[in-house]
Formats: structure tokens, sequence, C-alpha cells
């Protein structure tokens, strides 16, 4: 029953798409019955997105209801997983997640159409049949090769359950539903890139004040979920690390790197009228690189090239990228004309200029972890070796690309545009540099000796400074123009003008979590050993002393756990209990390590293996200075971008 | 429908951006080609590793095999761990110092990738052991079940 109402949801759907994303938009283009053919396309926006959410919801219902003779239940359910994890594994596996990725976009869509429903002209209208004709390739997979609902027969009488590793915490709640807002939300002004080429619009600059939003949205969902997922592999992996440049995580942090240039670059446009071709470009680039993110995670490829071709839908999606390359390649040449931007640049020292080397430093950045993340897959292809690229390439090839972003973040604020005086800049760049030099001072006196994380710091420092000041500065004109309270005048000077300023709160999010990051990499310490109960170790100030070894069943796991009590003066002050925990259907057992977090840093444990008779375990504790300033400069990054992106009455 | 373009587009010499482009696209390239010749680390058999000569020796390599049965050797007071590699076949045997404890089912026999440089002293130094397994669901064979190795520990357990 589920299953035939979900196949015949999808299957309309695929019809739904078909005649909203392919047939109206050439109807709409004829010009005959237009105003019909805008309707059958924002019509097919709504009935697309009833019926996607018809086969997600019958898929959430089979998992909850255990019914096996659903293959992708089949695959990832078992009756012993707690309901919370059965229902969540909607996400876990390729064919649930090529879904939930349809139902994202369907919901997309409707906001899309709902929120511009008033908006004159063709673009929308356009922008949603190329929506529709997205949703139409996600639709052929989730009938052909990624169809979740394929009928098994002999019912089996329990399953598997889910990826151990993805049932082990509660991150994994909150991680894919983030990750698929912000890759799936990029298709948006992608879509609004093709209305406005379609519709003509493009020469107009309201196009461009729509997705902006759209994309800063977007961008606020994909920065969260970075985060996010660094903490989740924190919490899960065991290693005390958060970011292990791994292709799955390079191809979440390739698209927002785009995504991040447009931000800034779409603002020169604004202001100056340039860059309209390259804008463009980023808004295609951003969608293709979130699509070819999904193939790499979601084909096999990366494991290896043998793997994919295995399967059948990673030549779907090479297809689907060749379509829209070439799509975007005929749209942007054929428009190049009336792209090319009106605007100069005035003086080398502007903001402009910022901007430009803001995103030639973004555009490195990305071509550089794509390269790196794509190597192993032509090298294994055309010389028929396998290799890994790890850590030392992208620390190589990153590290000075980073620190000269930080800095630019603080020279940028201090630059007007059109053309700016060198006297003013010193000036106004004195406090920042003198900040920049004591931290350097205090870092270096420390002990650290990388000059990557020196300068990391420092830049911190001063571009840290540098966006202080613009609210000092800016709340202290109120203060003395209107007589206002400091805070009063501060708050004030934010709604007045809150894409300026969510831009810098955004700023300050990314300062706090890069200070985060170069302190737990270079302050980091650990140590390991095996103790007896009783025994203590010491690793830097803290003492860790084994209580205990203990062992419990639960209901769809075995569970061992260390109770390892961290001392000072004799007293007690702390308990840990890393563990691991044993699925049934995994040879390995997951780490489950415990971590003791406070505002200056976390003591990081993990059982690393133990006794079978108690009788001793071996402990790993890790030191790591500020780690929780990361998941803190996340929280700021996204609340910079809600004040820059909330629409404007419901503020001021 | 939109206001059309104003001003005239206008005609540029090409010369001087497509010159920057191609000069910034080839230092780029040469940037990122020496630093993935620098710092790939190649996956190797034991016998791939040994094939190699001295030049498999002191560069990164991601050592993949079998822990030969009946060498792991472990020492929980200087958290010495030892164990040799073979391919698969049981050949090519390379000898492999590690720090720290050995995972929790580290056992005989079992397919382990280990990170690190083959020293000249034919010695291999791993600065990272991972144990190979699979999302793929296999059902344990005799022995393997994590209850038979840890039933001790869940008599009395309180927490």
């Amino acid at each position: 029953m589920t299953r035939l109402l979900a196949v015949d949801a999808l299957w309309f759907g695929l019809i739904v798409c078909a005649i909203g994303g392919i047939i109206a938009p050439i109807g709409i283009g004829r010009g005959k019955q237009r105003d019909a053919w805008i309707a059958v396309a924002q019509g097919a926006v709504y009935a697309n997105f009833l019926l996607i959410t018809v086969a997600a919801g019958a898929m959430m219902w089979a998992l909850a209801r255990h019914d096996f003779s659903i293959s992708y239940v089949a695959q990832v359910g078992s009756r012993a997983t707690p309901m919370f994890y059965t229902v969540i594994s909607l996400w876990g596996a390729l064919e649930g997640s090529i879904l939930f990725w349809a139902w994202v976009l369907a919901l997309y869509s409707v906001g899309v159409v709902w929120l511009n429903r008033k908006r004159p002209g063709l673009l929308v209208p356009y922008a949603s049949a190329a929506l529709l004709a997205i949703a139409l390739f996600f639709h052929v997979l989730l009938v052909g090769p990624a169809n979740p609902f394929h009928l098994v027969s002999p019912v089996p009488l329990d399953g598997p359950g889910p990826n151990p590793l993805l049932q082990n915490h509660i991150l994994m709640a909150v991680h894919p539903p983030l990750l698929y807002l912000g890759y799936v939300g990029m298709s948006v002004p992608f879509a609004f890139a093709v209305g406005a080429v379609l519709s003509g619009e493009i020469t107009n600059a309201d196009w461009m004040r729509l997705t902006r939003r759209w994309t800063l949205t977007a961008w606020a969902f994909l920065s969260a979920a970075i985060i996010a997922g660094m903490w989740w592999s924190y919490e899960v992996l065991g290693w005390g690390g958060y970011w292990a440049w791994d292709p799955v995580e390079n191809a979440s942090f390739i698209p927002w790197l785009t995504a991040t240039a447009y931000l800034h670059s779409v603002m020169v446009q604004e202001r100056r009228d340039m860059l309209r071709l390259w804008n463009l470009n980023l808004v295609v680039g951003t969608f293709v690189l979130t699509i070819l993110g999904t193939f790499l995670t979601r084909s096999g490829i990366i494991s290896s090239v043998h793997a994919f071709t295995q399967g059948t839908i990673g030549y779907y999606f090479l297809a689907f990228i060749a379509i829209v390359l070439v799509g975007a390649l005929a749209m942007v040449a054929g428009n190049s004309d009336k792209l090319r931007a009106p605007g100069k640049l005035d003086a080398a020292l502007s903001r402009e200029t910022v901007f430009l080397l803001n995103n030639l430093l973004l555009t490195v950045f990305m071509f550089t972890v794509l390269i790196g993340t794509l190597f192993p897959l032509v090298a294994e292809a055309v010389r028929g070796v396998k290799v890994s690229v790890g850590e030392p390439f992208y620390n190589r090839m990153t590290l000075p690309v980073m620190v000269a972003l930080l800095f630019l973040m603080g020279v940028g604020p201090a630059l007007p545009w059109k053309r700016g005086n060198m006297d003013d800049l010193k000036r106004k760049m004195l406090p920042g540099l003198i900040v920049a030099a004591m931290v350097a001072t205090i870092v270096v006196g420390v002990g650290a000796k990388s000059v990557y994380a020196v300068l990391a710091f420092s830049f911190v420092g001063f571009a840290g400074t540098m966006n202080v000041m613009e609210f000092v500065i800016g709340a202290r004109a109120r203060v003395s123009a209107h007589g206002e309270r400091f805070g009063t005048a501060l708050l004030r000077l934010i709604a007045g003008n809150r894409r300026r300023y969510g831009g810098y709160i955004a700023h300050m999010g990314i300062f706090v979590a890069a200070t985060g990051i170069a302190a737990s990499s270079t302050f980091r310490s650990e140590g390991e050993a095996t103790l007896k109960p009783g025994q203590s170790m010491v690793v830097g100030k803290t003492t860790a002393r084994l209580k205990d070894v203990w062992g419990r069943e639960e209901k769809q796991r075995s569970v061992i756990g260390a109770t390892v009590e961290l001392v000072r003066d004799g007293a007690v002050y702390a308990s840990l209990t890393p563990r691991m925990n044993f699925y049934p259907t995994s040879q390995q057992p997951i780490p489950t390590p415990d971590v003791r977090s406070t505002p200056f840093g976390d003591t990081y444990m993990n059982l690393m293996s133990f006794q079978q008779d108690g009788s001793s375990a071996t402990i790993k504790v890790i030191l790591e200075p500020l780690v929780p300033w990361i998941w803190m400069g996340g929280g700021i990054i996204v609340l910079g971008a809600l004040v820059s992106a909330w629409p404007v009455r419901k503020l001021a | 429908m939109t206001p059309p373009e104003t001003g005239a587009p206008r005609k540029r010499s090409l010369v001087l951006p497509i010159t920057a482009v191609v000069v910034l696209v080839g230092a780029f390239g040469w940037l990122i080609w020496g630093g993935l010749d620098k710092n790939v680390v190649f996956f190797l058999t034991p016998n791939e590793l040994l094939a190699k000569g001295t030049g498999g020796m002191n560069v990164p390599v991601r050592l993949g095999g079998q822990v030969k049965p009946g060498t792991v050797k472990w020492d929980d007071k200087t958290l010495d761990l030892r164990f040799d590699v073979v391919d698969t076949n049981g050949t090519g045997m390379i000898h492999v110092k590690s720090k720290g404890a050995p995972p929790q089912m580290f056992r005989d026999g079992m397919g382990v990738v280990v990170e690190g440089r083959f020293g000249a002293d034919s010695l291999f130094q791993s600065s990272q052991l991972m144990v190979k397994h699979s999302n793929e669901y296999r059902a344990p064979k005799a022995g393997e079940k994590p209850q038979e190795m840890y039933k001790s520990l869940m008599k009395g357990s309180g927490q």
C-alpha cells in the first residue's frame, strides 16, 4: 500500500516536473497564452511539492513501521534501533538522501514562487521552470537507479539498521538537514540566473538583489552545516580532530568558497556596476559544484574508480553535469555582450580592489581543494595507481591563502569605495596593527613555532580590531549626533544598515572560529597510557585517574566504558566516561569519546582498548584549547547572515 | 520588457587580459603540481613497496595488507606495538613499528592500513594505524562476536 502510493507519487511528480520544467517554459517563450503557461509552471511547483511530500512521508512512515518489504527500509532499518534514529535514517544512505534532496528542492521552489507571487515579469516563472527541470533530474534518479521503494520478497523479519557511525550521535539529526538546506539552496540562485537570461532581465539589477538574499540564506545553512559536520566528526570519530581534508568534507566546502566569493563580489556589482559576468559565473559555478559534490559523495567514486563503475547512478550525474555545463556556457556566451559591465575600477586603493583580491584568493582556494580532491581519481583512472592527497598538501597550499584572507578582512572595512587615501588608511589601520603586534608577541612568547599560526593569531587580532572599530565608530557618531546611549546607538546602527553590519558580525564569527582552530591545532597536547583502576596519568597540567572499566547491554548495542576522574590537589573535579559502542552489524566498535568542555578548552578522552577482565584500559587524553570557540564562531556567522538577510520590515 | 543596455559595447584589446590569465593559471598550476608531487601519499601493498626498492624509502606511504599471524608484539608499558604486514597471499613481509595501543579488534590475519614511512633500516615507522572495514554487513565468524570478547565485563556493571 505505502509502497504503491509512494511510487505513484514519484511517477506523477516526474510527469509534473517534465510539464512544468520543459513544456511550460517553451509555452511561455512562444508567447501564445503566456499567462496560462505561467500558471502551469507555478502550479507544477506546488503539485510537485505535494507529491514528493507524499513520497518522503511514506518513506518515514515505512521506516517507523519497520516495513521491511520496502528495499530502503530493509537496507537501513532494524527493530532494535531507537525510533529517533530509525526515522532520521531517511537521509542515512544513498536512495533516502536523494529522496530528501528532492523534497528540500521542492520546498525551496514553493518558497520562491510563494514569496514572489506578486512580482510581475517573467523572471520568477522561468526560475520556477528551471527549479522543476532540476527536480526532474532527481525524479529520474528516484524512479531509476536510486529508487528506494523496490519490493523485497520474501520480506525479511529484521534489518541491519543504519550505519553504526550514523546512529551514535544526536548531531546526525542536525548536520545532514542543514547540509541539504545549504547545498540544495544553491539551486535557487542558479534558477534565478536561468530566469534572468530567458526573461531578458539579466541587465536589470533587481534579479541580483533577489539572488543575493537566497544565496545568503543557503550560505548560512551551508556554513552551519560545515561547522556541525566538524562537530560531529570531533564527537564521533575519536581522533580529537574536526577536519581532515577528507573528500566528503571538501565536497561541502568547495561550493561554500564560491558562494562566499559571490556574496562579496555582488556588492561590487551593486555599488560600482562591475563584475556582472563574473557574478553570473560564480552563481552557475556554485550550483555545478554542489552537483559535483553530490556526485563525488554519492556515486562511490571516492573510495575507488572501480566502485563507481559498478553502479549506474554516477553516469546519470555525469550526464546531468554535462547538460548543465553546456547550457551554462551557452547562457554566458550568448549574453556576454549584455553582461559587459559598464563600471570601471577608479583607483587601486579602494574597497573594490580588496573585494577583487578576496575573490581571487577564494577562487584559488576553491581550485586548490577541488584539484586535491579530484587528483586521486585522475591518478587512478589514468596511471592506475592509488594515491591519497592528505593534510600536508592542503596545509602547504591553503594556509597562505587563509592568512591572506584574514588580513584582507581587516583592510576592506578600512577603505572607502571608489578611491582611498593612503594617509587615511594608515591612520585607520594603526590600532589594528598595534593589536596585531601585541598578539604576535604574546603568541610567540607562549611558544607557537609555526609561522602560519603566529600570522593567523596576529591577523585575527588585526582584522578583529578593525571590524570592532566599525561598530564603535558608527555607534559613537550616533551618540554624539542623537544623544543616544551607547547600547541603543549600537543596536540602531546595526538596524539602520543590516547588510553591512550583518556582514561584519559574520566576520567576527570567522575570527572567533579561526582563533579556535589556530589555538587547538597549535597548542594541542596529548598522552596515552594503559592504566589499572586507581592508576593515574598526567598530560600537561591534567591528572586523569582510571576508576573502573564497565559494560552494559542496551537494546541496539553493547557498551564498554571506562570511568576516568580528573583530579586536582587530591580532589576529583570532573569525571569522564569514554566508551566503545559495539553494534551487532559492525565488526569494529564505534569509539565514543567523552569531552569536557570549558570556554578555555576541552579535555578529550578516548577509550583505546581494554582488558576483557576489566583489569586495565588504555586511555588517550587530548587537551585542546579553545575548541568550543569554533562552534561558537559558527553560531555568530549564522547570526550575522540572519541580521543581513532578514526581510526589512520585520526588524525595523 | 527590460531597459536596453546603456552605451554600446566597447572594443577592447584582449592581449593583456589573456596574457594575465595565462600567466596566473600557469603559476597556479605550477604551484599545485609541485605541491601534489611532494605530498601525494601512495597506497601500496607490501610487495609493491618492496619492488620500489630505495625509491619507496622515507616517503609517505599508506601500506595496505594483512597482519601476519603470530607476529603481534605489544608492550603496554612503553606503548610499542610491532607486527608484520603481508600481502593477502601471505608474501612480501614488512616489519611495522607503531606507537600506541592497537585498536580493540586488532588481531592476527586482519586487514590493516598503516600510514607512515619505510626506513632504510627496513622498518616501517607507522604514524597512523587503521583497521580496514567496510560498511557492508557481514555475519561475524565464530570468535568474532563482540559479546564473547567482553562477556566478563557485563557482570555487576553499574553506571
